[in-house]
């Protein structure tokens, strides 16, 4: 059974099971390899991918549950105007060290932004506390939040 | 080899490339290596028609930063603007790259000469070809930008127009090459961003996990949870049964962790689907002689060996015995920590394909050589029959120092040829299946005369052993602190054997000794009426340096004292009794990967939860810090690192052989709301660099039990700190 979805803005349809985590749709079905699996679980958010606007774990989302739905992966994060400050303050703040996680971070700041224009340290935390960052690059991801809101 | 061999095999060329470029490849022999045979650095400086350049990263980017680091080098000698350079990975071969281990912080000091020597040696080469083009002297030339110019006419070439005619002179004798005066570095100290950082935030495939071949394959591979437990059977029909199952493997694995154990690899087209398939499996292992392992049985024996005579010294100086029996105070303590695990975000993964009796290995690994070796044996091939590609590495840590996952991908690969097979390990998988960081328990005596001068240090460590020796990073050094400041040392140690593959983890070793060394340093400090940075000072003054052994830098105690100076200024420590209650700060020296670091942490305990609030970090790693921004990023790092290792419940246990932990729910990592505000400074010593991966790590744990202590009165001896130890 085809399920039809829109990603990054284009008309998809994947063949296949539709309890098929949408993490793997996406690095398998769909070739975009950017969205990241670092636990399979929901502990900790590198596979985070927006759907219909909302920061959701690609790896507890199936894809039965996205028939229909919007879905924005980092490769398509930076379309909006929210995504564009996100990726050029990522830049400016040199962010990344090994780089793994921050596909997944990218996504939870920019859809904290596109609801929170000015977010506080508390919504920051609130809104990251799901993306770890083995190599804790936390100082920049708050500054670099920070300064895209700006 | 000798350098006139290299010269007639031709040591530098130049060719012209599709589109009319021109390639100019250079191999400079460098200084040679300890064992004397010629290294030779092929740095792969490819200048193009329109004037850029192309610098080959030979080492392995696992977020430290050498991707970007190592050009900078030879940009900087080669004399171009860091705008005209473009950076390629270049592949494993120790014959053309010279070394190509990322681990111990070794890449900087190691590479610190050999690279800029290799731009230099293509700068001096250039600079030749227009002095003939022109029929002036070389030394009246200058560079610069990419061009040569000639200050009396004003007149320049850029390097393109040179590379050609420069490619066909003789490369010069490095040792005969001028440097830059560090005053002219224009890129060396200046902050630049990741190379890769503009891809990673546009989400390309980077990583090994990325990696993707026509054809390819997916495959999970199971293992026995019991470390070392070997195959019986399986229901190996009924998972082929499965829909989308391509091949279900048993693969042989040679009993060692580095190599691999037995296990049965499941391959389809979907990774998902292979892995779906694990519920079907059911294995049978003959994990008899593995299964009497526990963290249990490791904490009950370590109690009975420390109350027995040690297997053995490791270090015994003056008259331990008689500075004991005249002290003044004795001070005891016990102190512990656990097992952990590297946890890199990326799990473990390989991509191999196997054809016509070679294989290409895509692997983020940081060890690659060891890699090649290994995979030769478990195959049967020889070495030159392997290549090795590098990707991208999410997270090493020393985790991929380690190749296990090369192996078994080369394994289950070798068994379909022509098809490219990709290795992922599950989290569960990465966790329960990686080299460990060993626990550890010291005894420790500390004896004080009457002027409450530090006279002797007594430690019995009991770690983990076979035959008669530490297993891979459970060794302690004779020359750990306080021994080489004090006259009268005894290091003993006592072995527990266990089927934990053990490895090393950011810092090894003085990840775990820091902790109990400095915290009990800060117990025989306050036992002698003062605090621990006046007690490390004391000591640190009576002697110039400290060796550290044959073909080690020595420890130079002015450098010591130096950032542990500027530390307690920079942290108030002066004013630390100002704090209100339930605040306090601590303070922590440790001296390793040739890196000097002292640190200042401020914590606030409130029921029960510790919250560090600040960090400040001095670091003295020689005179340059060649990328700024990557250097505070990497103590960033460490310290938030270090601080999970203490406070974020990380602990790796076992039952029956086998470990507990599965994901990040049991083995917690820091998040975001846990990061204080760290300040870093770097005081400059005229000493060559040294690296920064990991030095910035093991104070951090020590500062933050010190401050602990200062906050509440509370001595933490084990890690990690959990509620109960503190109301
Ligand atoms: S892979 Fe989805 S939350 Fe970790
Ligand atoms: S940058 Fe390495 S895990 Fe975040």
């Amino acid at each position: 059974m085809a399920i039809s979805l829109t990603v990054n803005g284009k008309k998809r349809q994947v063949e296949g099971d539709p309890a098929k985590p949408l993490l793997w749709v996406l690095r398998e079905d769909l070739d975009l390899v950017g969205t990241k699996f670092g636990c399979g679980a929901g502990l900790c958010g590198a596979c985070t991918v927006h759907v219909d606007g909302q920061a959701v774990r690609s790896c507890q989302t199936l894809l039965g549950d996205v028939k229909g739905a919007a879905v924005t992966t980092i490769e398509g994060a930076a379309a909006t105007d929210v995504g564009k400050r996100i990726a050029a303050s990522w830049i400016a703040q040199d962010v990344p060290q090994c780089g793994y996680c921050q596909a997944g971070q990218i996504m939870s700041a920019t859809a904290l932004l596109s609801q929170t224009p000015k977010p506080t340290d508390e919504d920051i935390d609130a809104a990251m506390i799901g993306n770890l960052c083995r190599c804790s690059t936390y100082v920049r991801i708050r500054a670099a939040i920070k300064a895209a809101a700006a | 080899m000798s350098r006139a061999t290299l010269s007639r095999r031709g040591f530098i060329s130049a060719s012209l490339i599709a589109g009319g470029g021109l390639l100019f490849d250079l191999a400079v022999p460098i200084a040679k290596a300890a064992d004397g045979t010629p290294v030779i650095i092929n740095a792969f400086i490819r200048i193009l028609p329109d004037n850029r350049v192309i610098i080959g990263a030979k080492n392995a980017e696992i977020g430290q930063g050498a991707k970007t680091m190592l050009p900078m080098l030879i940009a900087e000698e080669l004399d171009v603007d860091w705008a005209q350079v473009s950076i390629e990975q270049t592949h494993a071969d120790a014959k053309i790259f010279g070394g190509q281990s990322a681990g111990g912080s070794r890449t900087t000091p190691r590479e610190w000469l050999p690279m800029r020597q290799a731009g230099a040696a293509a700068r001096a080469m250039l600079v030749a070809a227009a002095a003939a083009q022109w029929g002036v002297a070389a030394e009246m030339l200058t560079t610069g930008s990419g061009k040569v110019t000639d200050p009396k006419t004003g007149k320049s070439i850029p390097y393109a127009t040179l590379a050609g005619a420069a490619a066909k002179l003789p490369a010069p004798d490095p040792a005969t090459l001028k440097l830059k005066d560090p005053a002219n570095f224009h890129i060396i100290g200046q902050s630049v961003g990741g190379v890769d950082t503009p891809a990673i935030v546009a989400g390309r495939p980077l990583f090994g996990i990325d990696v993707k071949l026509p054809g390819m394959l997916h495959a999970v591979l199971e293992t026995c949870p019991a470390f070392g437990g070997t195959f019986k059977s399986a229901n190996l029909d009924a998972v082929r049964a499965l829909p989308g199952i391509a091949h279900v493997l048993t693969i042989k694995g040679d009993g060692t962790p580095e190599s691999g154990y037995d296990g049965v690899a499941i391959l389809a087209k979907s990774w998902w689907t292979a892995n779906q398939a694990r519920e079907t499996l059911k294995v049978e292992w003959d994990d008899s002689a593995v299964t009497g392992f526990s963290t249990q049985g490791y904490a009950a024996q370590a109690a009975t060996r420390a109350k027995g005579k040690a297997d053995g010294n490791i270090v015994r100086t003056g008259d331990v015995d008689g500075a004991f029996a005249s002290a003044d105070k004795v001070v005891t303590a016990d102190y512990s920590y656990p097992f952990l695990a590297h946890a890199t975000l990326e799990p473990q993964n390989c991509t191999a394909l196997f054809k016509d009796g070679a294989i290409e290995i895509w692997a983020p690994t940081q060890n690659p050589e060891s890699g090649r070796g290994l995979v030769a044996q478990a195959l049967g091939l020889p070495p030159e029959k392997i290549r090795i590609n590098f990707s991208r590495i999410g997270g090493g840590f020393g985790r991929r120092l380690m190749n296990d996952y090369m192996v078994q991908a080369a394994r289950i690969a070798a068994q379909v040829p022509g098809v490219p097979v990709k290795l992922l390990f599950t989290r569960a998988d990465d966790m329960g299946r990686d080299f460990y960081r060993p626990a550890g328990w010291h005894g420790f005596r500390a004896a004080l005369n009457k002027d409450g001068a530090l006279t002797a240090f007594h430690d019995h460590f009991i770690t983990f052993g076979k035959d008669g020796k530490p297993v891979r990073s459970a060794e302690l050094s004779p020359g750990e602190l306080p021994a080489g400041l004090i006259d009268h040392v005894l290091f003993e140690q006592s072995f527990l054997s266990t089927n934990m593959p053990t490895g090393w983890l950011r810092a090894p070793g003085s990840n775990a000794l820091a902790f109990v060394y400095q915290a009990f340093m800060d117990e025989i400090a306050a036992a002698a009426g003062k605090d621990l940075p006046t007690l490390m000072l004391e000591l640190l003054s009576k002697t110039a340096q400290v060796s550290q052994g044959a073909n080690r830098p020595p420890f130079v105690t002015a450098r010591a004292r130096g950032v542990i100076e500027k530390a307690l200024a920079m942290g108030d420590w002066a004013n630390r009794t100002a704090l209100p209650k339930g605040q306090g700060k601590g303070f922590a020296f440790y001296y390793s990967h040739a890196g000097y670091f002292a640190e200042v942490v401020e914590v606030a305990v409130a029921d029960g939860v510790p919250k560090v609030r600040t960090v400040w970090v001095a670091g003295d790693v020689g005179g340059h810090i060649i990328n700024p921004i990557n250097a505070l990023h990497q103590v960033q790092g460490s310290v938030i690192e270090g601080l999970g290792q203490a406070l974020a419940g990380q602990a790796i246990t076992q039952v029956a052989g086998a470990i507990e932990q599965a994901n990040f729910d049991t083995h917690p990592l820091q998040r975001i709301p846990d990061t204080p505000t760290i300040h870093v400074e770097f005081v400059k010593t005229d000493y060559p660099p040294t690296g920064l991966g990991e030095p910035a790590l093991p104070p951090v744990i020590p500062a933050l039990i010190n401050a602990i202590h200062a906050a509440t009165g509370k001595r933490i001896r084990s890690l990690p700190v959990t509620a109960e130890m503190l109301v």
